[in-house]
């Protein structure tokens, strides 16, 4: 149960971003921007060994007091980063991974729309409403 | 919407100031006209947009070549708008038309009736108008012209189908594509969605409420034309559809009409020859569906919700389906947050293959629905005419299994039915069974549904084989019985016939009687369960002979039924209303108990046959004692003779 997830694109600008309403959402967005950082960082680290074996999912980029950021990026450099709550202790490796999997496959649903342009703000109901499945329900 | 007759009054002179042309309009004329004008075109304007002129042209009901006519003597055409003049030029020349006089400038002048423009209606308001208003004046709700390569305002009379898909269909074959002549026939269907009892000739009703196209409200035009159904009908339909939910009647946009389908499978076939492959979405769809001029998000939000394996390339019932949804979107309707049940390309694909193959078999899905169908049409039947009874009541069913019944299954069946709408039959609670069990016949896609019924049918077939098989291997049993004894003996057994049972009594006199008393047990059983799976499947192709086709897929028993068949098939052709709901019903259950009749019968021949194979296997075992003997007797005689 994520609280903030991002599409960020490969240029290091925002796609799509959804967080939790409630909160103050300005932060989870500063929060995606400096993971970016982090993610950069494990792809230098990880690509130059072997690129084609990369692993896709970053696992857990940098925990705070609040909240633990997680990371995946795509062979297209475009990156998915999640935001979850850190009270959260039921969320497991897996289930993060198999969140990023779904994101992945919604991602690569967009894509073979012909009518959206790769670089432009993902509109998709169909990815809205897949992201809104796994965003925490607060109530 | 009403207009002040003072407004209407001064473009009425200013118009014919303009027009050069001294137009003696009558005060009726000019309040009408003015309505009218008002109507296409907001006041600001000065001219009337060409899009809603050219609607309410068309609900004129002239032909396009006659519309096109008027357009130009009007002026229209010269100035490239429709301003009050050219309207009201217009719109004279349209009375005229109807009034079978030429379109001519000179036959203006006479004095006409008002034009008549079959309108539909969505103010609650104006429903409760004046009852005279409803009959005649219905304007027909402005559908965009949905030319998908030229968007013209003469279009391919396709775009009143999302307001009234089912209606369509209800109406002639597609020879008439005219949208005019549908009209009054999506009235009565609009009843019949309303879960009305429904009455032929029935008043045709407005059944768009919730159309939002029909912003500026159809107001009430002055009908002089005849009213075409009753007052109370006119006013209960008209309660009942406002108390209609928006919900029942969305349902209905979403359902292809006949006369769409073939239109889109047109356009598919335009950009990509084979109707079996794929069109690419990268180039191909997406300049096709750019050019509806829908906006991108639009077109996005339809590709997502046509596409549904989401490979980026649009089969034939995605494309049916994504042009449904523009055209729908051109004509107002708000897209759905999900594909309907509808346009799922499942429940396309029979439908839109039906004109190109021959139909399967959805018997063993139609059996569950039967009943509960039944009683559904009934409620929902409505029949406007008798031509369209049939269709009707095969919409609604389907409009009503689409609104109980998500199954997928269901929503194949429930295509079949709107097929039929060239088929005039008789209604009848067994119609929509009919209709499902006709269209069947002709349309044979290689769907899952196919493959199970073939696999169904297959089971009655086998009962001949296995006594064949039996037989022989019978047969071969005994030969390698002989052949052993005939090796070790060679007394008095003849050579074993490889061939079956008949030559087997000439073998050995010993066991002769035992091999006739065999034989003969053998061959009844097999002769009996033969004549038990052919009477079977004689009774059980005797339902299908309404669909020819099947008879296709089975091509074993096809030599033993279709003699029997073909006096059936004629018999049931001629009752179609009645038998072919039957099959639809006992199919299963039929195959079912000839199935179940096969196997006992193959059980039986089994455990004769198993008899038999005992009794020889103890045959057997005597002749090799007695052979055992007879050796031990010539060894004991040989060294007496060597001695």
């Amino acid at each position: 149960m994520a609280v903030c997830i991002a599409v960020i694109a490969k240029e290091n600008y925002p796609l799509y971003i959804r967080s939790i309403p409630t909160e103050n959402e300005l932060k989870f967005h500063y929060t995606v921007h400096t993971s970016l950082d982090v993610v950069d960082e494990k792809i230098s680290a990880m690509g130059k060994a072997l690129v084609d074996q990369r692993e896709l999912y970053l696992g857990l980029l940098y925990p705070t007091e609040d909240y633990k950021v997680y990371g995946y990026v795509t062979n297209s450099k475009v990156k998915f980063v999640m935001v979850v709550d850190s009270s959260n202790t039921a969320l497991r490796d897996n289930e993060i991974r198999s969140m990023f999997r779904k994101l992945h496959n919604s991602y690569t649903d967009i894509m073979c729309n012909p009518f959206y342009n790769p670089g432009d703000r993902i509109h998709s109901r169909a990815f809205d409403t897949m992201v809104n499945s796994m965003m925490m329900q607060v109530c | 919407m009403e207009q002040g007759p003072a407004g209407g009054a001064g473009p009425a002179t200013a118009a014919a100031g303009t027009a050069g042309l001294l137009l003696p309009l009558s005060e009726t004329e000019q309040q009408r006209y003015s309505e009218l004008f008002s109507r296409c075109c907001p006041p600001p304007e000065a001219a009337a947009g060409g899009s809603s002129v050219g609607e309410l042209f068309r609900a004129s009901q002239l032909p396009p070549d006659t519309l096109h006519q008027i357009t130009e003597v009007c002026g229209a055409k010269r100035v490239g708008y429709f301003g009050p003049a050219q309207f009201y030029i217009a719109l004279k020349l349209i009375a005229a038309a109807q009034s079978g006089f030429p379109v001519r400038i000179e036959s203006i002048k006479n004095e006409l009736p008002l034009p008549r423009f079959m309108a539909l209606k969505n103010d609650a308001e104006v429903r409760y108008g004046t009852p005279a208003e409803f009959h005649g004046v219905k304007f027909q709700v402005p559908h965009a012209t949905l030319e998908k390569n030229s968007y013209k305002r003469t279009d391919e009379g396709d775009k009143q189908e999302p307001k009234s898909p089912s209606m369509s269909p209800i109406c002639s074959p597609p020879a008439s594509p005219s949208t005019y002549q549908r009209i009054p026939l999506s009235y009565g269907y609009g009843k019949a969605r309303s879960g009305l009892e429904q009455q032929h000739g029935v008043s045709y009703e407005v059944r768009h409420s919730t159309h939002q196209q029909d912003g500026p409200s159809s107001g009430n035009y002055g009908a002089k034309s005849a009213p075409t159904s009753s007052t109370p009908n006119r006013s209960l339909s008209v309660e009942r559809e406002q108390q209609d939910s928006s919900a029942q009647y969305s349902d209905d946009p979403w359902r292809i009409t006949e006369e769409q389908r073939d239109y889109y499978i047109n356009q598919f076939r335009s950009l990509q020859p084979d109707l079996n492959a794929f069109i690419s979405g990268s180039s191909v769809a997406k300049n096709f569906f750019t050019k509806s001029k829908l906006p991108i998000p639009e077109l996005s939000h339809i590709w997502e919700l046509s596409d549904v394996d989401c490979d980026g390339a649009l089969t034939l019932p995605e494309f049916c389906a994504a042009f449904h949804l523009v055209v729908a979107r051109k004509n107002g309707y708000q897209l759905p947050e999900t594909l309907p049940e509808t346009l799922l390309p499942e429940y396309l694909q029979a439908a839109c293959l039906k004109p190109l193959r021959d139909c399967a078999l959805f018997d063993s899905y139609s059996e569950p629905l039967p009943n509960s169908q039944q009683t559904r049409d009934f409620s929902r039947t409505e029949k406007s005419s008798a031509e369209e009874v049939p269709d009707n009541s095969a919409l609604l069913q389907d409009g009503k299994k689409d609104d109980k019944q998500a199954l997928k299954v269901s929503t194949t069946l429930k295509t079949i039915p709107k097929e039929f709408q060239h088929l005039t039959v008789k209604t009848a609670a067994q119609e929509p069974n009919a209709f499902r069990a006709r269209p069947r016949s002709r349309s044979y896609s290689s769907t899952s549904i196919e493959d199970a019924m073939k696999k169904g049918e297959e089971p009655p077939t086998p009962p001949p084989r296995p006594q064949k098989s039996h037989s022989r291997a019978s047969s071969l049993d005994l030969n390698k019985i002989f052949q052993q004894n005939t090796q070790a003996v060679r007394s008095g057994w003849l050579p074993p016939p490889p061939p079956a049972l008949p030559p087997r009594p000439s073998v050995s006199q010993t066991e002769q009687p035992s091999e006739v008393e065999l034989h003969p047990q053998m061959n009844r059983p097999p002769s009996r369960a033969e004549d038990n799976s052919s009477a079977k499947k004689e009774v059980v192709l005797a339902q299908p002979p309404s669909k020819p086709a099947r008879r296709k897929l089975r091509t074993e028993a096809q030599g033993l039924e279709t003699p029997e068949l073909s006096p059936t098939i004629n018999v049931t052709s001629s009752l179609p209303a009645v038998k072919s709901h039957l099959p639809v019903q006992k199919q299963s259950s039929k195959q079912k108990r000839a199935i179940q009749t096969a196997i006992r019968k193959n059980k039986e021949a089994n455990a004769v046959l198993a008899r038999l194979n005992s009794e020889l296997q103890q045959q057997l075992k005597e002749v090799h004692k007695e052979r055992i003997a007879l050796e031990t007797q010539l060894e004991q005689l040989r060294p007496v003779t060597v001695l």
